[in-house]
């Protein structure tokens, strides 16, 4: 089980891999030590945050709004929490509370895409090669310091979109209803942030919530007038 | 640069942990009604929309980049390559555009 989570997050690993090169890139041009950068990588794990956080550390924010900033952006993993523990297998609490740590936009999409039920094993194996990657590339961006070809790294950006895509399409292919929360969740979220500018953080999690909260309603009334005809 | 930099880092790891962990430990033997279980197995699919949707067309100020990337991810995972293959055919892909 170990094996298969790991075998399921080598993908997580590398697309990881050019995003935390640059966060360690980013925290030395901003000033971190060599330490504080790794720490972060270990102690945070999220990539969007701490991106955001070196940006306001530079700009001079203070501590609170670091974190309040940090709080609203990583809201989200508390959805993803809610809907990961309908899947998972009845392990001891500690296990749940020391895997819920490695949840991420990435590591829940690929559990929650999985057929079954997750254990904490497979959870354990998942997060480990995709933490591994994200704190010893956070390392190398920030000891190494060198670019990659400008080209190169601009294509890797899509890695990790093109993860995400790839684990949507077989779904769609084989039930349509995900299609239709995907394509409404995105619709919203494009609403939220590119109209009424609401912080990604949140345009997330209430886009997702919309979304899922009208298309089962939406569901349910279908099944309904079925039975009544 | 702030000296109390470990204490933002340890701020930031909790408020990070805390909605991560909370519901897979509080809603340990909670029986749902059905149509919120639904709600909550429709939350992948939704989350992925609005994780791909607009973020994949905004990477570059050039909209070819971000509907070219989706395109071909699009394309090779619906003819069923894996995921390492979709990764590495859209930044094959946007490398060769990047290039041109």
């Amino acid at each position: 089980m170990f094996r298969d989570g790991i075998k399921s997050g080598v993908a997580i690993a590398i697309g990881y891999a050019p995003v935390a090169l640059t966060f360690g890139l980013l925290a030395k041009s901003t000033g971190l030590s060599l330490m504080d950068t790794t720490l972060m990588s270990m102690i945070v794990f999220a990539g969007a945050a701490q991106y955001i956080s070196l940006n306001l550390l530079s700009l001079g924010t203070g501590p609170f709004e670091i974190i309040l900033t940090t709080f609203i952006l990583n809201i989200r993993h508390f959805l993803m929490s809610a809907s990961l523990n309908e899947k998972a297998e009845n392990d001891s609490l500690w296990k749940k509370a020391l895997y819920a740590f490695g949840i991420t936009d990435e590591t829940f999409s690929v559990a929650a895409m999985k057929e079954g039920t997750i254990s904490a094993s497979y959870m354990f194996g998942l997060i480990f090669i995709s933490y591994s990657s994200w704190v010893v590339h956070s390392a190398i961006g920030h000891i190494v310091g060198a670019h990659l070809p400008e080209n190169v790294q601009v294509s890797l950006s899509v890695a990790l979109y093109a993860m995400f895509i790839s684990l949507l399409v077989p779904a769609v292919k084989t039930e349509r209803k995900a299609l239709w929360l995907a394509v409404c969740a995105g619709a919203i979220n494009c609403v939220l942030l590119l109209w009424l500018h609401v912080p990604k953080g949140w345009a997330i999690v209430i886009s997702t919530i919309i979304s899922a909260i009208c298309i089962q309603w939406v569901v349910e009334k279908g099944k309904e007038t079925e039975y009544a005809q | 640069m702030h000296s109390n930099i470990f204490l933002i880092i340890l701020g930031m790891g909790l408020v990070t942990y805390i909605p991560r962990m909370l519901p897979l430990t509080l809603f340990h033997r909670i029986e749902l009604p059905p149509f919120w279980r639904g709600v909550l197995r429709n939350v992948p699919y939704a989350t992925l929309g609005a994780l791909i949707i607009p973020g994949i067309f905004l990477i570059q100020d050039d909209p070819v980049f971000g509907i070219l990337g989706f395109v071909s991810a699009v394309i090779a995972s619906w003819l069923g390559a894996n995921v390492m293959i979709v990764v590495f055919v859209s930044v094959l892909v946007l490398t060769v555009y990047t290039m041109v």
